[in-house]
C-alpha cells in the first residue's frame, strides 16, 4: 500500500554541506552526524511501527526525533509546550497513541499505558533503522477555544511547497522561526532547512528579543520566517537594527501593507516574501512583490499543483499539501466532497488583487452591518505613529456591537501628540471604512497579547 | 464639569467626526432630531462609558430608551455612581 519510492526525512541529511547544524539557546548538534548517532534511547529501532506522541521539553530534542521517526514510526503527534495533561490525556486515545517519547518524568496516570522511551541529544552511535513505511505526522491545530482538532499530514505533503519551489533555491541558507517547530508554519522552516541542505537556529520561549536577534546573528541566520505580529514586535524592540537577513518570511496571519512596508525599510538587502498557509490547508501560495493580498489569477488555476477558488466570499483549497484528513473516532470531514479544504479566511476581490478581510469566525455586527476586525487594523496601521492594533467588538446597548481599537504606538511617541494622532486615525478610517466600520474609540495602550501560535489574541473571535 | 456638559461636549465631538450640523442642544429636543443615527448614539453611550463609569441602557435590562435629550442626560444623572 505504500509507494516505493517513500523518501523519509534523515535522507536529506546528506545534502548540503558537511557543517549543517540545529541549535537552540544551549546546545547546537551536527545534522550530518546524525545521519549515523541516535537521539532514541534504545536507538529507533524499537520505534517500528509505533504510534508515538512527541512530548520533549524544548525543540531541540523534537526536531532530532522526528528526523529519527520519519519512515519507522506509524504517527508521530508532534506537542506543542503549551499543552495541559488533561487535554493531551484526550488526545493520546483520539490519536491511538501508544508510545511516548520523551526527555521529562511522566505524569503518574500514564504509568503503565504507555511504552516510554527516552530521549537526549544524540551521542550514541547507532545505525539507522530500514525506512519501511510513509509515516503519519500528526499535529494540533491552533484554535484558540476548545479541545485542539488533530490533524494527519504526511511528509509528502507536508514538503509539498518545498518540493515544488526547488530545495536548492535557498542553498547554504541558516533558518530560523519566531514559530515553535511543533506548529504548522514552524514545521514548514525546520523542513526548509533540513530539506533543502540548510542549518536552522530555534527560537527558545521566554527569551528577550535582544539576546534573540543576537543569538541569530550569532549563528549567521540568513532565513527568518515569523507571523506579522511577531515581526511587528521586532520592528518596535529596535533590536533589528543590526540584522541583515537575506529573506523575510511571514505567514500565519493577514500581511498588511504596513508591516510589509515595515520590513522593506528594516531589511534593505531581505528578499520578503508573504506566505498563506494554515495546518489543515498546507501551503497554499507565497507573494514575492512586497504588496499585500495576492494575484486574483492564483483563484481557478491549478499553481504548481494548488487550485484555490472562492466560495462565499472564503478561501478553499485543494492540493496535495493540505492534511489528510482529522484524526479521532468522530472526526468531521476536512474537506468537502471534491477535496477542497475551506480555509474560513475571507478575501475579497480589490481591481487585480484578492485581499485577506479576516476569518469567518471574527465579524463583528454592529446592527446588521458586518466588519472584520483585520480589514480596520490594516487602515489603522498605516498610520505613520502606529506600531500594532487590535479591533474588536464590544457590546452597545444600541447596535448590539460596535468596533473599538486598541493602538500600540510607536517608542517614544510624545504623549501631548496623542490627541491628534487619534484624530489622524479617524480620519483616515472614515476616508477608507465605511461609517459603522470606524471604531468608536480608539485606546492608546503599552501592550497586546500574541498567543502562543504568534497570532494576534482576539478574545472575541 | 457636570454630566450634562460632558454629554453635550461628547455629543457635539461625534457630529463633528460624522459631519452632523447639531441643532441647539435643548431638554426637549427629541433624540431623532439630534441628526445622530444610531450608529452616532452607540458611539455615543461608548465613549460616555468610558468617561464617567456607566452605560445606565445596559445596567438595567428592561431600561426604555429615552426619547428626548433630557431624558438621556437623566437616564445618566440618576445611576449612581
Amino acid at each position: 500500500m505504500f509507494p516505493p519510492d517513500i523518501i523519509a526525512l534523515r535522507q536529506y541529511l546528506g545534502a548540503g554541506p558537511k557543517d549543517r547544524t540545529i541549535s537552540d539557546a544551549r546546545h547546537s548538534v551536527s545534522l550530518t552526524d546524525m545521519i549515523q548517532h541516535s537521539c532514541l534511547a534504545g536507538g529507533p529501532s524499537e520505534l517500528s511501527g509505533r504510534s508515538v506522541l512527541l512530548a520533549t521539553s524544548g525543540q531541540l530534542l523534537s526536531a532530532l526525533a522526528m528526523i529519527e521517526l520519519d519512515g519507522i514510526a506509524r504517527r508521530m503527534l508532534l506537542c506543542p509546550p503549551d499543552l495541559d495533561w488533561d487535554c493531551l490525556q484526550v488526545l493520546l486515545e483520539r490519536a491511538d497513541i501508544d508510545t511516548i517519547v520523551t526527555d521529562r518524568p511522566l505524569h503518574r496516570s500514564s504509568a503503565g499505558k504507555y511504552v516510554v522511551i527516552g530521549v537526549d541529544l544524540p551521542e550514541r552511535r547507532a545505525m539507522g533503522s530500514e525506512v519501511d513505511r510513509t509515516t503519519e505526522w500528526l499535529m494540533l491545530t491552533s484554535g484558540t477555544s476548545g479541545l485542539p482538532k488533530i490533524v494527519r499530514h504526511t511528509l509528502d505533503g507536508l514538503s509539498g511547497a518545498i518540493i515544488a519551489e526547488g530545495p536548492a533555491r535557498h542553498r547554504n541558507a541558516t533558518w530560523t522561526t519566531f514559530y515553535d517547530i511543533r506548529r504548522y508554519g514552524g514545521l514548514q522552516i525546520f523542513l526548509r532547512a533540513v530539506i533543502g541542505g540548510g542549518s536552522m537556529v530555534l527560537s527558545e520561549p521566554g527569551e528577550a528579543i535582544a539576546a534573540h536577534v543576537a543569538r541569530l546573528r550569532a549563528g549567521g541566520v540568513t532565513h527568518i520566517s515569523g507571523t506579522p505580529s511577531h515581526w511587528r514586535k521586532l520592528l518596535m524592540s529596535g533590536a533589528s537594527a543590526n540584522f541583515s537577513p537575506d529573506y523575510v518570511r511571514l505567514s500565519g496571519e493577514i500581511a498588511d501593507q504596513a508591516v510589509l512596508d515595515g520590513l522593506a525599510r528594516a531589511f534593505p538587502r531581505a528578499s520578503i516574501g508573504h506566505a498563506y498557509a494554515s495546518t489543515e490547508a498546507g501551503v497554499g501560495f507565497s507573494v514575492d512583490d512586497g504588496r499585500e493580498g495576492f494575484p486574483a489569477h492564483l483563484i481557478g488555476q491549478n499553481h504548481a499543483g494548488v487550485e484555490m477558488k472562492v466560495v462565499d466570499g472564503s478561501l478553499r483549497i485543494r492540493s496535495r499539501r493540505t492534511a489528510r484528513a482529522y484524526v479521532g473516532a468522530d472526526a468531521p470531514p476536512l474537506a468537502d466532497t471534491e477535496g477542497f479544504v475551506d480555509t474560513g479566511d475571507m478575501v475579497e476581490l480589490r481591481g487585480e488583487r484578492y485581499h485577506f478581510v479576516g476569518r469567518r469566525g471574527g465579524i463583528i455586527n454592529i446592527g446588521g452591518l458586518k466588519v472584520h476586525p483585520e480589514e480596520v487594523e490594516a487602515v489603522i496601521n498605516r498610520h505613520a505613529s502606529v506600531q500594532m492594533s487590535r479591533a474588536r467588538s464590544r457590546r452597545s446597548p444600541i447596535t448590539g456591537a460596535i468596533v473599538v481599537a486598541d493602538v500600540i504606538l510607536t517608542n517614544g511617541t510624545n504623549a501631548e501628540r496623542h490627541e491628534r494622532i487619534r484624530t489622524e486615525i479617524l480620519g483616515q478610517c472614515k476616508d477608507c471604512l465605511a461609517a459603522w466600520k470606524v471604531p468608536a474609540v480608539i485606546r492608546f495602550v503599552e501592550r497586546l497579547d500574541v498567543t502562543a501560535a504568534g497570532k494576534l489574541a482576539r478574545t472575541d473571535a | 464639569m457636570s454630566v450634562k456638559s460632558k454629554i453635550f461636549s461628547a455629543m457635539k465631538q461625534i457630529a463633528e467626526e460624522q459631519k452632523v450640523t447639531l441643532p441647539p442642544l435643548e431638554d426637549d429636543l427629541s433624540l431623532n432630531e439630534t441628526g445622530f443615527d444610531s450608529l452616532a448614539f452607540a458611539i455615543l453611550v461608548a465613549r460616555l462609558e468610558d468617561e464617567l463609569g456607566i452605560d445606565p441602557f445596559t445596567v438595567a435590562e428592561d431600561a426604555a430608551f429615552p426619547s428626548t435629550l433630557g431624558e438621556f442626560v437623566r437616564a445618566y444623572e440618576n445611576v449612581p455612581a
